[in-house]
């Protein structure tokens, strides 16, 4: 049935929360992203697949704000965002969880929560959030008073999470979180990110290189290459496509062979 | 002289000397910029003050608030409006920026106050506090010393609070630590360190003043201290706040030990540099300092 539709399927979500529009993005004279467009509909989980170096990250800093488009636009809740300062836009609800784990090293636990919650301006529920937050992640209520330098990497996965999660956003940008992390732990935060999702209803973008893990925890996703989009489709279609198998899943099949593809070769140029 | 005066001036010339470092510090944890128009700095406060009280005749500590809080602002829109200019420039331009800078301030203090010492009255100037008296003579400390020594714990005990338990506070450190990562938390990263310049140089301010009874007379040349207050961070660790100051107090009581107890023509000439004279030996033996962060910081 997959392979009656077109590559690429129109997205028509009724109400992006975000919808970016041709965007492009240059370090320098080097275009890191070429054209990108993509929607994340309000209330859903969407993930851009790609490989090392495609402009996973670059994308994300596009929207929030470290980096500007040369061209394109940025929409969040109707209004354009690019070109404005991050903090601008955190204020403005989108929560920009990046890759590497950034904690504040000599703050607490705790503090980096609170920091989380800085930019908001119903400071009573902020207590409650954060029991909300330990609720998630008990391992940060245990080590609530301990330097977040000190934590394994693991645990700061799951504080820049809870830290984004105190500012309450209405979109959350999740740059990698597998990274470096064990299955297990990978399982675990996959979970958790469902779960917020459902729970308390965060609007997740989700930019990953483990396809796996990514399109069973996503709705909608989109797969990047050298910064262009090359492919887009509900997750549970991607998951049966052969193109995502052989390349993203590492399933190989000689049933694949032979029929129309949309490239041949890993690098798509 | 007894050795109790000795420590007792030490401590005091040390606190000073560390208020001065602390300045630095504070600007080089959040900027990793060193400010060298700190002394400067430091010396247009002490102008200012001069001018509120003895120029404009307010009393003295109306004209010592309204000094730091005037150096607090100047620091901040010193950042906003000309630092700022230049960021994301190459480590090398904001140095020269700041020597160049400093020399501004220098020569502006001469052409509107003169090259001529001034000096300004203070309530407790000249008063002593007697320890012991016999036939032979009197032990005594200095009042300006005991009032810059409980300034300073005065001063740090309030930054502590400030730094650990205010939210602001916390959002300095955290801008500090890591300042994209403070971007993302919606913080405004670059109100924050215009603030924290504010306060480095209110600082410094607060430095000269309790200083300026000590002196007795100040010149537009009063920010070359600041040289020293740099050999003090340094053996702090730059970037440790507590080694700031403690690193002042090792070289300021260093100081007055050899202006003391050094024979006569060495006193005079060892005891200036007596600090840097410490600072080598600390870079030989721990060169990040003593009191160093041991974790990297990010960003
Ligand atoms: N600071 C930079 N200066 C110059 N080029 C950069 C910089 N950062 C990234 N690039 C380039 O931009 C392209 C996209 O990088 P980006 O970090 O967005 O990739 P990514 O998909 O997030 O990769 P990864 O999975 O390794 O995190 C890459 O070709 C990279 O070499
Ligand atoms: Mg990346």
């Amino acid at each position: 049935m997959a392979e009656s539709l077109p590559d690429t399927l129109p997205v028509s979500p009724a109400d992006p929360v975000l919808s970016v529009r041709n965007i492009e993005t240059y370090y320098g004279p080097i275009m890191a992203i070429r054209g990108v467009s993509l929607d994340v509909p309000k209330g859903g989980i969407v993930t851009v697949l790609g490989a090392n170096g495609a402009g996973k990250t670059t994308i994300l800093k596009t929207i929030s704000g470290v980096m500007d488009p040369q061209k394109g636009s940025v929409r969040f809740e109707g209004a354009e965002i690019q070109g404005r300062d991050p903090d601008w836009v955190a204020r403005r609800g989108i929560a920009h969880v990046p890759e590497g784990r950034e904690v504040f090293p000599f703050l607490t636990v705790r503090e980096n929560l609170l920091m989380g919650a800085f930019a908001r301006s119903d400071r009573g529920a902020v207590a409650g959030d954060l029991e909300m937050v330990y609720g998630y992640f008990p391992i940060l209520q245990e080590r609530s008073e301990q330097q977040a330098g000190y934590l394994s990497g693991g645990q700061q996965q799951m504080l820049v999470i809870g830290r984004a999660l105190m500012a309450r956003p209405r979109l959350m940008l999740l740059d990698e979180p597998s990274l470096g992390l064990s299955p297990i732990l990978v399982k675990e935060i996959f979970g958790i990110v469902r779960r917020l999702n459902e729970e308390q209803g965060v609007t997740m973008l989700l930019v990953e290189q483990n396809a796996n893990m990514a399109l069973q925890a996503a709705d909608y996703g989109y797969v990047l290459e050298l910064g262009r989009i090359v492919m887009d489709d509900e997750c549970s279609r991607l998951l049966e496509s052969d193109d995502i198998k052989e390349f993203y899943l590492g399933v190989k099949k000689d049933a694949v062979r032979g029929k129309k593809r949309w490239r041949r070769k890993k690098t798509w140029r | 002289m007894e050795l109790i005066q000795v420590l007792v001036a030490g401590i005091a010339q040390g606190c000073v000397y560390g208020l001065i470092a602390l300045g630095f510090v504070l600007i080089y944890k959040a900027t990793e910029q060193v400010n060298f128009a700190q002394g400067d700095i430091m010396m247009l406060g002490m102008f200012a003050a001069f001018t509120l009280i003895a120029i404009a005749g307010l009393p003295w500590w109306l004209g010592a608030l309204a000094g730091i809080a005037i150096t607090g602002v100047f620091g901040f829109c010193l950042d906003a409006f000309v630092l700022r200019r230049i960021i994301g420039q190459p480590q090398f331009a904001v140095i020269i920026l700041t020597i160049a800078v400093g020399f501004v301030f220098r020569s502006a203090a001469g052409g509107v106050w003169g090259a001529d010492p001034v000096s300004f009255d203070t309530p407790y100037g000249g008063l002593v506090v007697t320890l012991d008296e016999n036939e032979t003579g009197r032990t005594v400390i200095d009042a300006a010393d005991l009032t810059i020594i409980l300034g300073t714990l005065v001063l740090v005990g309030a930054l502590y609070a400030f730094f650990r338990f205010t939210r602001i506070g916390v959002a300095m450190q955290a801008s500090s630590q890591n300042q994209l990562a403070a971007y993302y938390m919606g913080i405004p990263v670059k109100y924050v360190i215009s603030l924290i310049w504010g306060i480095s140089a209110a600082v410094s301010c607060i430095a000269g003043i309790l200083l300026a009874p000590k002196i007795a007379t100040f010149d537009p040349d009063v920010g070359f201290l600041a040289i020293t207050a740099f050999a003090a961070a340094v053996i702090g660790g730059f970037g440790s706040l507590p080694g700031a100051v403690l690193g002042g107090l090792i070289i300021g009581i260093t100081e007055q030990l050899a202006q003391a107890y050094l024979p006569g023509e060495y006193a005079r000439s060892i005891a200036p540099i007596s600090g840097f004279v410490i600072l080598l030996a600390v870079l030989l033996i721990r060169p990040d300092g003593l009191f160093a962060q041991i974790q990297r910081k990010k960003v």
